[in-house]
């Protein structure tokens, strides 16, 4: 399975992830710049965590706009798989790709630390590997993670089973309405989460919670 | 031509900054204060004369960009 990476300028996960699908997939990603209008024929497009742009006007509103998420909504009405991590997630939807916005955090404090997630959907190409309502541990680390959407929207999301991650135990970090962290688009194929699981894949990051979401999604086995 | 556009979070979206602001303002001894909401502002400067053509595009450039029509509303002013 071939994976390609988004890289805009700000990002500085961008090495992580690249790492992590690297050492998971055995492969390293192809890797698209801001202005590429083509991505090559891959199964997984991943968009990393950062400051694109500044976080100028709004979180990931400029890095949306750029020609690369043309491409990218290309390939998700194609079916590729789509995942966006912390500023990915807030690319994602400000590029319409999924629903909601993300808002600064409630406490208006940037936070970085250790949350516990609960699996809210594990019947998902990104989840398969984990069991329904499993917690399992990630990092966050973000300023505007604040997941909000309008009522209509939140009864869709959470009828379709589209809330993917949720901060359990009362870790929830940013305020997000129903302790969202992580939703999936309607047909199963484009992810945005504020946690990243790519910094958990290996024993040396403390733990390899975050492992089989690559690995479910890369079709590969633990 | 100039125009300024001002986008502003729809009612019921929660606005930690405004309510930061509301608090350092009574902080401030400011008594009364019912309610504090930030938004933005945008001095936009047209080449061109014509207003309709001005004010389609401030609005296009608002759905585009400039607004994020999920959480915010804007309003287009042509100097």
């Amino acid at each position: 399975m071939k994976s390609a990476v988004v890289l805009l300028p700000g990002l500085n996960r961008d090495r992580d992830m690249i790492a992590a699908l690297t050492k998971i997939s055995g492969q390293a990603p192809a890797t698209v710049w801001q202005t590429d209008t083509e991505i090559p024929d891959v199964d997984l497009i991943a968009i990393p965590g950062g400051f694109s742009f500044g976080d100028y006007l709004r979180c990931g509103a400029i890095a949306a706009r750029m020609p690369v998420m043309r491409a990218v909504a290309e390939k998700a009405a194609k079916g590729v798989m789509v995942i966006g991590v912390c500023n990915g997630f807030q690319i994602l939807v400000e590029a319409g790709l999924l629903p909601g916005a993300l808002m600064r955090n409630a406490s208006l404090k940037f936070v970085c630390r250790q949350v516990k997630l609960e699996i809210a959907n594990a019947n998902t190409m990104f989840t398969r590997r984990y069991q329904p309502g499993q917690i399992i541990r990630s990092p966050v680390a973000h300023h505007d993670g604040n997941y909000f959407a309008d009522a209509e929207t939140l009864a869709r999301l959470e009828g379709e089973g589209q809330v993917v991650f949720r901060y359990a135990e009362g870790t929830n970090p940013n305020g997000s309405i129903n302790d969202i962290a992580g939703i999936i688009s309607e047909k199963g194929n484009v992810l945005g989460l504020m946690p990243h699981p790519e910094n958990l894949i290996e024993a040396a990051h403390g733990g390899s919670d975050g492992r089989a979401l690559f690995e479910g999604a890369l079709g590969i086995a633990a | 031509m100039k125009a300024r556009i001002t986008v502003t979070l729809k009612n019921g979206v929660l606005d930690p900054q405004g309510k930061a602001i509301e608090h350092a303002l009574s902080g401030l001894g400011f008594d009364g204060v019912g309610s504090v909401r930030q938004g933005k502002v945008f001095d936009v400067e047209l080449a061109g004369t014509d207003k309709a053509k001005a004010e389609a595009d401030l609005k296009a450039m608002c759905d585009k960009l400039l607004a994020n029509t999920v959480i915010e509303n804007y309003a287009v002013e042509i100097a």
